[in-house]
């Protein structure tokens, strides 16, 4: 199956991201459910994107560990970075206009959820979501 | 795309075709507070039943549109949230507080009718 990549630079790059990220889901054999989840939790990383850091990248792809299959939702941006990851998946925490929810939220939208950032060097987050 | 909106009687109904980038929510939010003092209208329905996401701005915006309008003195009703769409929001700890929101167009229309029988009721007693 092939992985899409989508580079976020404005609102209608993030309809992109979840559009496509939904296909691959469905054609994986995810239901309905699990489907809406993979592409909300791609809108609201998309939406991050947009707001910390205005540019970057979105891929999704198929993932195989063990015996399980799923896929994978990967967000990257150049962007401030995150001063402290911990903070920043607590529920209400907030830097900006956001409802304070985006990170915790959206973890709980997906399996497996990771976060690599530092201020200046940018954000890295890896959310899996696997096939029942 | 913009979203068509009709007219009828004393409502409005705003029927979402596909999915919406943030620009078209904002315009949907201007257009009805606009047109609902254009034509008086007493009630606003926002048929949802095609979008397959309702992420945070999108929840922002239908509490935002559903508070303007009421301000401009007409009723919102938020028909048609699918099952996956009201469980994801659930799990992004989404609420839409303060909204109402019914199953379909239909039951959205009827909600509509008892504000009016009720409001009717209020003139003429």
């Amino acid at each position: 199956m092939d992985d899409v990549s989508v580079t976020i630079r404005s609102d209608a790059d993030v309809v992109a991201a979840r559009g496509m990220g939904r296909s691959l889901a469905e054609d994986y054999g995810f239901g309905m459910t699990d489907v809406t989840m993979i592409a909300t939790a791609i809108s609201e990383l998309a939406r991050n994107i947009l707001k910390y850091a205005h540019e970057g990248e979105i891929v999704v792809e198929t993932v195989q560990r063990n015996s399980r299959s799923g896929v994978s939702v990967v967000a990257r941006d150049d962007g401030p970075g995150i001063a402290d990851v911990g903070l920043a998946m607590q529920d209400g925490f907030s830097t900006a206009d956001s409802l304070g929810l985006g990170l915790p939220g959206t973890r709980r939208l997906m399996d497996e959820f990771e976060i690599v950032s530092s201020p200046g060097a940018g954000t890295i987050v890896t959310a899996i979501k696997w096939l029942r | 795309m913009p979203v068509p909106i009709l007219k009828q009687g004393d409502c409005l109904i705003a029927s979402i075709q596909s999915a919406l980038t943030d620009a078209d929510m904002l315009d949907l939010r201007d257009e009805l507070s606009d047109r609902v003092g254009r034509f008086r209208s007493k009630g606003v329905i926002i048929d949802v039943t095609v979008l397959d996401v309702l992420d945070s701005f999108a929840s922002r915006t239908l509490r935002t549109i559903s508070e303007m309008v009421r301000l401009r003195g007409a009723e919102t009703v938020i028909v048609g949230i699918q099952p996956g769409v009201a469980f994801s929001m659930v799990q992004l700890g989404l609420s839409l507080d303060g909204v109402t929101t019914v199953l379909d167009l239909e039951e959205g229309l009827a909600h509509l009718e008892r504000s009016r029988r009720a409001r009717a009721a209020l003139a003429g007693g």
